[in-house]
């Protein structure tokens, strides 16, 4: 991996963690470095707010990804976002659209583009189970 | 009665509000007491925005939640009511709101707590502002989500909630 984008991936439980982790699996070491997890395990909301504001400034990472619309992690990240200029926000991360980010040869703004355009395509009923009904 | 649940959270609306308890209680709207948030377009915006369009958000200050609890209380549907801290929800019941158990649902780590539960550590001020709201009656307990088991104020305070 030659460039030099980092993200922060803020998210409840241990999700973080493992995103990170599946992305080392899958694309290697060096392009899961370009992602810092984060949990909001026992943190209240404004310390969120805090270790993610303390995150980005000591990563560079020019984008926050997070789980739920309506989770702590993403309220967090918008505050931190209305302090850092240029800090991009997503939610709903899912393990494609961390792929395509770390492994995007273009600049941070396109490359968090096509992240969520890859993770919202990757989304797929791909079979239809009726058992239950 | 519309209001279902009493929250102390201090992170506000959250997926545990939301979702954890939402979803199952089917909830239609959310009372957010809170003065600072009452006052702040943005903020208001901040917490709407993962909220799904069908829930209704009312943020209210301390004043205007005792001015609209009736109001609030009538409403057909089932609700939510939250506040940030223990002593906002003990101004609530000491302003005359009859709320019937209020329910600790997140106090995180934070220096000067006593950590209590997984999800609940407490100041002797907040300790206190919890025994003032069970002392006028009102049942006090910690709980995350629905699907775990309500711990009542004494055991959370001996730290044997768990």
């Amino acid at each position: 991996m030659s460039n030099g984008r980092r993200a922060l991936v803020a998210a409840h439980g241990d999700l973080a963690a493992g995103l990170v982790g599946a992305v080392a699996r899958i694309a290697g070491a060096a392009a899961a470095a370009h992602l810092v997890p984060m949990s909001n395990v026992s943190l209240g909301g404004a310390e969120i707010a805090d270790a993610m504001r303390q995150a980005v400034a000591s990563s560079g990472a020019t984008v926050v990804f997070t789980d739920l619309p309506a989770g702590s992690c993403t309220i967090a990240a918008r505050r931190v976002a209305r302090e850092v200029p240029g800090l991009a926000v997503v939610c709903g991360v899912n393990l494609p659209a961390l792929l395509s980010f770390v492994l995007a040869p273009t600049d941070s703004a396109t490359a968090v583009r096509d992240a969520v355009d890859k993770g919202r395509a990757a989304m797929i009923l791909v079979e239809e189970g009726a058992r239950g009904d | 009665m519309a209001i279902e649940v009493y929250r102390i959270d201090d992170r506000l609306i959250h997926g545990q509000v939301v979702v954890g308890w939402g979803q199952p209680l089917a909830l239609e709207f959310i009372v957010l007491v809170d003065d600072a948030v009452a006052e702040s377009d943005w903020e208001q915006d901040l917490y709407r925005m993962g909220v799904p369009p069908e829930m209704q958000v009312y943020f209210v200050s301390v004043a205007g939640a005792l001015e609209r609890f009736s109001e609030f209380a009538q409403l057909p549907s089932p609700g939510l009511l939250l506040t940030g801290d223990t002593a906002t929800m003990r101004a609530l019941v000491e302003g005359g709101a009859p709320i019937p158990r209020v329910s600790v649902g997140g106090v995180h780590h934070r220096a000067g707590r006593m950590p209590r539960l997984r999800y609940v550590y407490l100041s002797a001020t907040e300790e206190a502002d919890l025994a003032a709201i069970a002392a006028r009656g009102v049942a006090v307990i910690a709980q995350d989500v629905p699907a775990t088991i309500p711990v009542p104020l004494a055991d959370v305070l001996d730290g044997h909630g768990e």
